[in-house]
């Protein structure tokens, strides 16, 4: 069953459909086949699922586009979210 | 394919025939509420300002209100001022007269002397443009006349991945057939302003698009503020988005693929036809304000979390991609799209019914924010609502 949804083939994260529990699988499609993720942690509807593992200060894409940077190690089945990403600061980036 | 418009003597053409009464301040809210009430189907449009402003903020509310009262879906207008206020009666006049010859009257109630004199005056103002709004018939008009604001609140991710893309389908849809749709809430492109400057008609439409962007983010630093630090909020996290990039990338969706044909200031007559892009706020109410004070005779608004807002003038529609928001909010949400997250419709076909459905209200059927009488204000104030 699908229960995940992959916005861009680039994309480092996929966006779950359905409240997702340890251990079980998130399947989604990539260029019209199914590919599967098991999550590691609890993942609430709609937020993100890691499909690539990243280091601290990876760029993460959703959308094809950056959606931020990592402020944590994380691996390909946890939970993406304010713990472990963040937004490219006003700040901070690069004019 | 055409709908069923009030045209209007300034050229505008109206989905509603509203007799507004507008209070020209705060302190004359109340008496302005007693006569709406007392006049059956008049339109009570509140205004908290027009007082004790800064100049720029004055011109700001002049600017809304004014444009407001030009909106096609208005009939005549009554504002009930109090006398010592700022926004004097000439003052609301001339910038009116400006935008609109349609007709507005003006009383105040020091001149009058005191609230049921007022109110017995401003009752039979009101009474006499209600009969003669009635004489209004709906006459067919083209699509291309339709100006389609473009909005967003109480977001969840469903937002970004199911409702704002059908709306894009639809917003798509309208450019083809020579409607504009009108996209606003610059601060939420914030993150996305690489992609919009590539979707100008031209080059110098879209570096607009880029700079505007661009300045807003520039007001938030100039306030010590890091806006990335404050937007989304905390529904839009509990939600499951994360950054302010992934939710301008998801809101700018709503706008569909067309090129943008213009910018316009916050609450600036659209004057021209095709994809707009309006400077607004972040703050849901004030942008959908603006984009009444511009001219779009309707709002087409997703939300994830559900949200109730409406505009005295202009029907807005709530849209969601969260079907258990649908379900559980039904009274406020107009339009559901989760069937594009199931796959039981595609994208182009939620997006024909969306644009339907936009013709319906169009032709007068009401949306859930109409049957239920709210009508928000808000007007951006030296950018605190930025």
């Amino acid at each position: 069953m699908i229960n995940g949804l992959l916005m861009d083939p680039i994309d480092t994260v996929v966006t779950v459909t359905s409240p997702i529990f340890t251990g079980e699988d998130v399947t989604f499609l990539l260029e019209g086949k199914e590919k599967t993720i098991k999550a590691k942690t609890d993942i609430p509807i709609y937020h993100k699922v890691a499909r690539k593992t990243a280091k601290t200060g990876d760029i993460v894409l959703k959308y094809g586009e950056k959606i931020g940077f990592a402020i944590d190690d994380f691996n390909i089945g946890d939970h993406v979210h304010t713990h472990n990403l963040s937004s490219i600061l006003s700040s901070k980036k690069d004019k | 394919m055409k709908f069923n418009g009030y045209k209007r003597p300034d050229g505008h053409i109206g989905i509603r025939n509203h007799v507004v009464v507008l209070p020209g301040c705060i302190c004359s809210a109340g008496v302005a509420q007693k006569i709406a009430n007392k006049v059956d189907g008049s339109t009570y449009l509140y205004n908290p300002n027009g007082c004790a402003q800064n100049s720029r903020d004055t011109a700001m509310t002049l600017e809304i209100l004014s444009g407001m009262i030009a909106n096609g879906n208005v009939y005549g207008t009554l504002i009930v001022g109090l006398g010592c206020e700022t926004l004097q009666k000439d003052n609301y006049l001339n910038a009116i007269k400006a935008k609109t010859n349609k007709p507005v009257y003006y009383i105040s109630i020091q001149e009058v002397g005191g609230i049921q004199k007022t109110v017995a005056e401003g009752v039979k103002i009101v009474e006499a443009l209600k009969k003669d709004a009635e004489q209004c018939v709906r006459e067919e008009c083209d699509l291309s006349e339709i100006i389609l604001g473009l909005e967003c609140g109480g977001s969840d991710p469903t937002s970004g991945f199911s409702s704002n893309i059908v709306l894009g389908n639809t917003s798509d849809r309208l450019v083809d057939l020579g409607g504009t749709p009108v996209l606003c809430e610059t601060p939420e492109a914030i993150g996305a302003e690489h992609i919009l400057a590539k979707r100008g008609k031209t080059p110098g439409i879209g570096r607009k698009l880029y700079d505007t962007v661009m300045r807003c983010e520039k007001l938030y630093l100039d306030a010590g503020e890091d806006v990335r630090n404050v937007n989304p909020s905390p529904g839009n996290k509990a939600s499951g988005i994360t950054t302010l990039e992934e939710k301008s990338i998801g809101c700018i969706h709503k706008s569909g693929t067309r090129p943008f044909s213009g910018v316009y200031e916050y609450g600036q007559i659209i004057d021209k036809k095709g994809l707009m892009f309006m400077d607004g706020t972040a703050y849901d109410v004030a942008s959908v304000v603006s984009l009444v004070a511009g001219g779009t005779q309707l709002v087409a608004f997703t939300t994830g979390r559900g949200t109730p807002v409406g505009n005295a003038i202009a029907p807005v529609i709530k849209i969601t991609g969260n079907h258990d928001t649908f379900i559980r909010q039904n009274d406020m949400l107009d339009f559901d799209t989760s069937d594009s997250i199931t796959g039981v419709k595609s994208i182009e076909e939620l997006g024909e019914e969306l644009l339907k459905y936009i013709i319906q209200v169009c032709n007068g059927e009401t949306v859930k924010a109409e049957d239920n009488d709210i009508s928000d204000v808000a007007i951006n104030q030296l950018s605190s609502y930025c």
